[in-house]
Order: structure tokens, then C-alpha cells, then sequence
């Protein structure tokens, strides 16, 4: 992974035809392309096999607590902004099976797992989502312990970033400084205009990537106008978080009474967890057949909402549903930087909408601060 | 139950008040079904075997609530026989369905639906196992999930402790991809008060999550009441959501006499 840099490149025009061309050559060199498409009434990352694949004319109205699909007046592939999932689902899969082991005739073998690790090309990442990767870097990367699996998937992976030109109503990135304009970490950038895209290259293979489809050089109107698409997203967003001096206002608000009324609101399913793109905490599973002669062992993502996350010895340490959010909120926004000096959130909004109760991040985070 | 025995362990299946879909689920383990029965020692079984072998059990697997006067003394004598007491499905974890008769008048039913009332000797309530007697372990659901039978059976052959989850379905759903129904649609979904286990099934089939599994950990029920009165369910229709196979569930039960009340 070489360090990605923005001024690489020059934009270029590239159509709808020539990003077809592009999944076609990133899966002749055997990549395995996932990007949006519509399934279940969202719009969710999944394998693509062409343009043919995206949700052109489609967008989504998103609030606390709600998400729809709805019709654009254009047939944009990009339009939207941003679905139940993550990329975190390919780069820290859901369910992983670390190995197995089988005993036969008293001989224990261990079996590794066997599959290797897709490669994968990532088509339509995000300001934030390219953020919320690197935090996931920071994590899993730095410091004595790699994590190999999550290793595996990134080292070779192709990111193909797309510039938001709107802003759902639940997006905070521009707050917390991770967008909404795509700056570094992609091999290739897209601002969709009409018909076509204006295209850069963040890194080398980004350049190889754009020298292999038809394109056109971008004049000056339309890199112009691709900004100022960025701009109105920028502009548009409405959702803040103030982030001045927030982890050690955070650490005074940790006896506020508000945590007893977002307690009455949450339902501790988990749900915000799941969604957030930089939430990576695993469970450990270990199985074993009804014959008693094969055994696995499995991670899995688990959620600090689950009494049984904090079990250790005698019971679990967060009984209480107030201390499971206040674990999670404060780990976001405080601890999160004492551990990695960064923000654990990248402000794309998924826990608001996706809160059954449409328990908003931005305004807890609010009346925390004021009443700590 | 959490060190291995040294001989298969003795398995008994005791059916209370219930509609025998539990114990089906235990035949319905098609591919494992030979594998379990080479496992453990299938001692008394009467729905799948004349060979009816007397206790003491290692295990006892008990389906169904209780109703009568004569299952309140035989759960007694059942709990004396196992070592280790496992309720299976929301009857005996919760008093199942039929425990909808704890908010009405028992005896008028008798009256309307037999011929000879007389002959028919009921308590007031269905109650769940658990009110009776100590029990070691719930497999919930209506019925249980045939996966998480297969765990348990496999736990206990080796001795470990069984991986049964008691967080929502919610977790359940995303690990799998399945988008929000009640999020994405505005389905009345019981997932983020149920607990997990049956794979989130009726959300992968786009159907709200009806709650058979009964309440998970720390179920906030007054919040999801909220959820769905917001999406404008009638309170009603809430009463009902709360009011199924685990109604006597206490944090079921409370909900609906919260959006009775109303």
C-alpha cells in the first residue's frame, strides 16, 4: 500500500462506458469488484459485474430512525449517499472461521482456514468511509500487533472513492474534518457530472487503472463544476459535532443525568454498532460437532450493547444499559483518541439512521457537554 | 453438564402442555439425527420410541407448560430425575400461547368449548417450567431452533458450555447483511427486544421478527412501544405484538398491559 497522494494525476474525463470498462479490467486481474446496488429496499455493497449492477435513478431519504429509498429525477449512479452497510463488512468480515481441528483415531490435526483472502476493488467509497479505513489502518495495522485477516484483505485492495454531491440530512463528516470531499487514501476519485465522471488518480495503480479506459482530458469548467458539486454537500449538511476540546469534556460529563435518558430510549440492540464503520470489537466462538471429533473456531462481530461482551469472571461489568451507551459513546469520541489519537467516528451518520429508537449521536454528544 | 461423561449421557423427553413441535424439532435434525442418536442414549422418548427406559437422566428436555394439577406434581417428580433440567421452546420457558388465558376466565372457555365441563380439570393459569422447579438451561422459541438443539447436544457430548446468544436478533441481521426492516419499511419488528438464535429468520424473509424467541437480555419493551406507536400502530395492535407465545414473559407481559392500560 503505497501512501496515497491527491495532486497525483490529472483530472480527466472518463464516461459511463469507460468506468464500465474499468470493473471489466479490474476483474480481469482478478479482482473481485463490490459496490452499491439495490437489495431489500436499500442500497447495499455487494459484488458488481457492471454500471448495469449500480442503482442509477435512485437516492434514499435518510432521519433519525429512518431510511427509504426514493426515485431521483435523473439517473444518476451515484446519488445517494450512504447505505446500511459498510466496506468493514469485506476488509472485517461478520463470521470467520480462524480454524478448525479434527481428531481421528486419536491423531489431532489442525486444519488453517484454506481459503485466501479475496482481493477486492471497492467501487464507491465515501469521504468518510475512506476515513473510517483508516481508522480501521490505525487499529489493525500500527503498533506490535497486525491483525492478519484484516491485514490480507487491505494490503492489495483497489479503492475507488466517489465524491458526495449531496448531504443526507443525517451526515456530520464535515464536523468531524472526513469530509464530505475525498482528499487522500483511493486510487482513483470520481465526481459524478450527467453523463460521465471527472476522474483522478490518488496513486500509481490509480493512474495504471484510468490509463486503460477511454477518457478525455477534463477542461477547467468541469473540474470547476465538480467542486462546486462537493461544495453543495458541504453546504447542505446540517448535522455537527463540535469536537473542540471533546474527549476531555466528554471525561467531565461521565456522571451526567443524560445518560439515564438516552438509557430510557435505547434498546441495547446493538444496531449502531453494527453500522458504524470503525466499530471492531469481535466475539470468539469455539463449536464443536454431535460426534465430538471436529472443533472450530470462529470470530465473530459482537457488540459492546450485549451484557455478555463485558463478562468476565463473576458477572458482567455493564449491567446497566446507561453504562453500555456511555461505553460506547465516550470509547467514539474520548478514549478513542487516548488510545489511537484520533476520533473513533468519522461522521457518516449510519448509527442515527439506523437506531430503531433514532437515538441521534449529534445531539446526545450536545447535551452531554452542556450538562457535564 | 460441563464435563464430559464418560458414557453417552442418558437423554429424556417430556412433553407438558404443549403442540409437540419442540420435540419434533429433535426428529426434524434430519442430517444430525443419526449422529445424535449414536451420541447420546435416547432413554425415554415417547414420541419417537416404545423403549421407555426409567430415570435417573443425565438430561431432561421438557416441552410445554403447565396447566393441570396433575403436570404441577409431575414436574416435580421429572425435575427429581434429571441432573440437568433444559425447558425447550416458549411453552415451557414462558407458558406459551395457551398462557393467554391468565388474563381471561379459564373455566368460561371450558364451558363453551366442551360438552362435558365437568370432565375437564384445568388450572387458572399456564405457567412455565421455571415457576415450578429449578431449571439449568432455556432453548426459546416457538419452536426451537433445530441448530440450536444440535449445539446443545454437541456441548454436551464434550462437555463445554453451549453458544446460546442472548442479545437481539438486531446482531443476528447484520452479521448476515439483512437490512432493517423496521428502519428501511417501517415494519413493526420485534427484533430489537427478542433474543437472537433462530438465525433472524423471518427478517431474511422480509417479515418483521414476531418475537417467539421471547424477551432478550434487558429488554427495553417501553421503547419499542414508543418505536411503533410513532409509526403509528394502535395501541391495540401493540397489546397484541407483546401478547403471543412468550405473553407471560414478565417484560411481554408488562408491555401489553402498558399498551392496554392506555
Amino acid at each position: 500500500m503505497s501512501e496515497p497522494d491527491a495532486k497525483r494525476g490529472t483530472a480527466v474525463w472518463v464516461s459511463r462506458a469507460g468506468l464500465n470498462q474499468l470493473i471489466a479490467n479490474l476483474k480481469a486481474q482478478g479482482y473481485q469488484v463490490v459496490g452499491p446496488r439495490i437489495a431489500d429496499g436499500a442500497i447495499v455493497y455487494d459484488a458488481i459485474e457492471g454500471i448495469s449492477d449500480l442503482p442509477s435513478g435512485w437516492t434514499e431519504q435518510q432521519e433519525a430512525g429512518t431510511y427509504r429509498l426514493r426515485r431521483r429525477d435523473d439517473d444518476a449512479l451515484f446519488g445517494y449517499n450512504l447505505g446500511p452497510q459498510s466496506w468493514k463488512k469485506f476488509l472485517h468480515p461478520p463470521l470467520l472461521r480462524f480454524f478448525a481441528a479434527e481428531r481421528n483415531n486419536g491423531e489431532l490435526r489442525i486444519l488453517p482456514s484454506t481459503e485466501p483472502a479475496p482481493r477486492y476493488a471497492l467501487l464507491g467509497v465515501r469521504a468518510c468511509e475512506l476515513a473510517a479505513i483508516q481508522v480501521l489502518d490505525r487499529v489493525f495495522l500500527k503498533d506490535a500487533f497486525v491483525e492478519p485477516n484484516y491485514a490480507s484483505r487491505r494490503r492489495d485492495l483497489v479503492v475507488i472513492a466517489v465524491q458526495c454531491t449531496r448531504a443526507a440530512p443525517t451526515c456530520f463528516c464535515r464536523s468531524m474534518g472526513t469530509g464530505p470531499a475525498v482528499r487522500s487514501g483511493f486510487d482513483v476519485a470520481l465526481t459524478e457530472l450527467g453523463e460521465g465522471f471527472v476522474a483522478q488518480a490518488g496513486t500509481e495503480r490509480g493512474e495504471q487503472l484510468l490509463g486503460s479506459v477511454e477518457r478525455a482530458p477534463a477542461d477547467e469548467e468541469l473540474i470547476r463544476q465538480a467542486q462546486e458539486a462537493v461544495e453543495q454537500a458541504a453546504a447542505q449538511m446540517v448535522r455537527r459535532i463540535e469536537t473542540q476540546d471533546l474527549a476531555r469534556r466528554l471525561q467531565e460529563a461521565l456522571e451526567s443525568p443524560h445518560w439515564d435518558d438516552v438509557a430510557r430510549r435505547c434498546l441495547a440492540c446493538g444496531n449502531c454498532t453494527m453500522v458504524c464503520p470503525t466499530c471492531f470489537c469481535t466475539t470468539v466462538e469455539d463449536t464443536s460437532n454431535v460426534r465430538g471429533n471436529r472443533a472450530e473456531r470462529w470470530r465473530k462481530w459482537d457488540s459492546c450493547f450485549t451484557e455478555s461482551f463485558s463478562y468476565i469472571h463473576g458477572g458482567s461489568v455493564r449491567t446497566s444499559v446507561r453504562s453500555r451507551y456511555r461505553q460506547w459513546l465516550t470509547h467514539k469520541l474520548s478514549w478513542w483518541v487516548d488510545q489511537f489519537d484520533m476520533f473513533g467516528c468519522v461522521g457518516c451518520g449510519r448509527c442515527i439512521t439506523w437506531c430503531p429508537a433514532g437515538i441521534d449521536l449529534t445531539q446526545e454528544v450536545s447535551k452531554l457537554v452542556a450538562s457535564g | 453438564m460441563t464435563r464430559a461423561l464418560a458414557r453417552k449421557p442418558r437423554i429424556a423427553v417430556f412433553k407438558f402442555a404443549s403442540c409437540d413441535g419442540c420435540q419434533l424439532s429433535l426428529l426434524d435434525a434430519e442430517d444430525e439425527l443419526l449422529e445424535v442418536a449414536d451420541a447420546v442414549e435416547i432413554s425415554y422418548f415417547p414420541e419417537a420410541s416404545r423403549r421407555m427406559l426409567k430415570g435417573p437422566y443425565d438430561i431432561g428436555l421438557v416441552e410445554g407448560s403447565v396447566t393441570t394439577h396433575h403436570d404441577a406434581e409431575r414436574i416435580q417428580q421429572v425435575r427429581r430425575q434429571c441432573r440437568t433440567l433444559i425447558t425447550i421452546g416458549a411453552c415451557a420457558t414462558a407458558g406459551g400461547i395457551q398462557a393467554l388465558r391468565n388474563w381471561k376466565d379459564a373455566a368460561e372457555f371450558v364451558r363453551h368449548v366442551y360438552a362435558r365441563p365437568d370432565f375437564i380439570h384445568t388450572l387458572k393459569m399456564s405457567t412455565p417450567i421455571a415457576e415450578h422447579v429449578p431449571v439449568d438451561l432455556e432453548l426459546r422459541g416457538c419452536p426451537i431452533n433445530k441448530n440450536q438443539l444440535v449445539e446443545l447436544v454437541a456441548a454436551v457430548v464434550v462437555g463445554r458450555k453451549p453458544n446460546l446468544p442472548t442479545h437481539s436478533v438486531c446482531i443476528e441481521c447484520k452479521r448476515q447483511g439483512v437490512t432493517c426492516l423496521l428502519v428501511a419499511r417501517g415494519t413493526a419488528c420485534m427484533g430489537p427486544v427478542t433474543q437472537a438464535g433462530c438465525g433472524a429468520l423471518c427478517p431474511r424473509f422480509g417479515r418483521g421478527c414476531y418475537g417467539c424467541f421471547g424477551p432478550m437480555e434487558a429488554a427495553n419493551t417501553a421503547s419499542l412501544s414508543d418505536i411503533f406507536r410513532n409509526l403509528g400502530r394502535p395501541d391495540a395492535a401493540i397489546a397484541r405484538d407483546f401478547r403471543t407465545f412468550n405473553a407471560w414473559a414478565w417484560q411481554f407481559r408488562q408491555a401489553s398491559e402498558e399498551a392496554e392500560r392506555r
